[in-house]
């Protein structure tokens, strides 16, 4: 018998959810899969004209990850409340914010990352460039973990609601605005010619204020609804 | 060692107890009773420290727990209700993990050595959804095996059990007294421990 290092805990929970996920594949693959239809429906709907499609192409993609990304926060923390790991979370001799960075970790690995590597994919569909997609893929490297991290402390807040999932994305979204903002900003100003550097390195600093503050408001949450 | 004074607790308007006072030391065990409703489980949250008490003191090794935090849950092992196993994961990944939560890195081979002296031979690969509520329980019992915590907090630990698992409690029971570890627990079942002064805290 060996005493696990706050490390070894972290590593603990990120192999558990992730081991998790892909026992109940599917709903990762409901995510992906809406996440595909939003934006497909999109040039669809709209038409094949080309310019029009280019320029709305950034906040199509970056709207739909948005919401996308609501569908399974939900079950962040659901299934561990209800069959009571949460308690023995709590009762984990490391601290919560540290677990809780664990499970902000591997959502984002079953839920974010996937719709990273789905984007370029969908990006043709709207005839962006090749460097509008690289850009694209960057900012959203940068943004889907905060929407993760944001969305955490929702989840954790609205555990054991009845309901909770309207109410978990009116929490939410308004906060993601600013991601949405310089995510979207920074696709464009490719295409207008202006520098990216603005745009990626303030979503870079939310990202590092999201790592720092997100699991520690998230575990005070928790303790809340677990009262 | 654990020491509580003039504890009150309510949920919602309704007070559940006030002014309750007792301490356990090494080696010592004690039963909650009580009526269903009277806060048998919620003394037990509260002394894990999920709830906050209303009023009064909850000290252990002369400090508080509230100060001691991740030092305290180090000491203690809290079964509840929810047995806090996954439907996917197999008995063995259900123990490792869970001990793993509780701050112990387990090799395959001693969890595979508490299953089964739990009683799960042959049952440790298998997904916990085809478990019986009896054998789930027991996977989640397993880790009372493989624990190193002083004080066991335990609530209903025996439902769902058959006779034998459950004299198999009673002997995990004296084995963890007989080493200088305390429990405190809830049944509403006859629970023997030999040679040990049973002693109970009635809730009215």
């Amino acid at each position: 018998m060996k005493k696990s290092t706050m490390l070894g805990l972290l590593v603990l929970v990120i192999r558990r959810d992730l081991v998790l996920a892909m026992r109940r594949r599917a709903d990762v693959l409901t995510t992906l899969i809406f996440f595909v239809m939003v934006v497909s429906l999109f040039p669809m709907g709209v038409g094949p004209e080309m310019d029009m499609l280019r320029k709305m192409a950034a906040g199509v993609l970056w709207v739909a990850a948005l919401l996308a990304s609501m569908l399974s926060l939900g079950r962040l923390f659901s299934a561990d409340y209800l069959d009571g790991t949460l308690e023995q979370m709590m009762l984990a001799p490391q601290s919560l914010s540290m677990l809780v960075l664990g499970k902000m970790a591997a959502h984002w690995m079953s839920s974010g990352l996937p719709l990273v590597l789905m984007a370029p994919v969908l990006g043709l569909q709207f005839d962006m460039s090749v460097r509008a997609l690289g850009v694209l893929i960057v900012s959203l490297l940068l943004g889907t973990p905060i929407l993760s991290m944001v969305g955490a402390i929702g989840a954790a807040l609205t555990l054991g609601l009845r309901g909770g999932g309207v109410l978990l994305s009116l929490l939410v979204l308004p906060l993601c605005i600013p991601v949405l903002i310089f995510g979207t900003g920074a696709v464009e100003a490719v295409s207008s010619g202006l520098s990216i550097a603005s745009h990626l390195s303030l979503l870079g600093a939310l990202l590092v204020l999201a790592l720092v503050f997100t699991p520690w408001v998230t575990a005070q949450a928790l303790r809340i609804s677990m009262e | 060692m654990l020491e509580v004074s003039n504890l009150a607790c309510s949920r919602g308007d309704h007070r559940l107890f006030s002014g309750l006072n007792f301490h356990l030391h090494l080696g010592q065990i004690m039963q909650v009773q009580g009526v269903n409703g009277s806060g048998k489980t919620s003394l037990l949250r509260t002394l894990c420290g999920f709830l906050m008490p209303d009023e009064g003191e909850i000290v252990w090794r002369g400090e508080r727990i509230r100060e001691l935090g991740e030092d305290y849950h180090d000491e203690i092992l809290y079964l509840g209700h929810l047995n806090a196993i996954k439907d996917e994961l197999s008995a063995l990944e259900n123990l490792r993990i869970s001990a793993g939560l509780s701050g112990i890195e387990l090799e395959e081979k001693e969890a595979v050595t508490a299953l089964r002296r739990m009683g799960l031979r042959g049952r440790e690969m298998l997904p916990t959804k085809v478990l019986s509520q009896g054998q789930r329980r027991r996977v989640a019992l397993a880790r009372l095996l493989v624990s190193d915590a002083k004080l066991w907090i335990l609530d209903e630990p025996l439902s769902a059990l058959d006779v034998g698992a459950v004299a198999l409690i009673q002997e995990l029971i004296a084995e963890h007294l007989a080493q200088q570890g305390m429990v405190i627990f809830t049944t509403h079942q006859p629970l023997h421990v030999a040679g040990m002064e049973m002693r109970t805290l009635s809730l009215s």
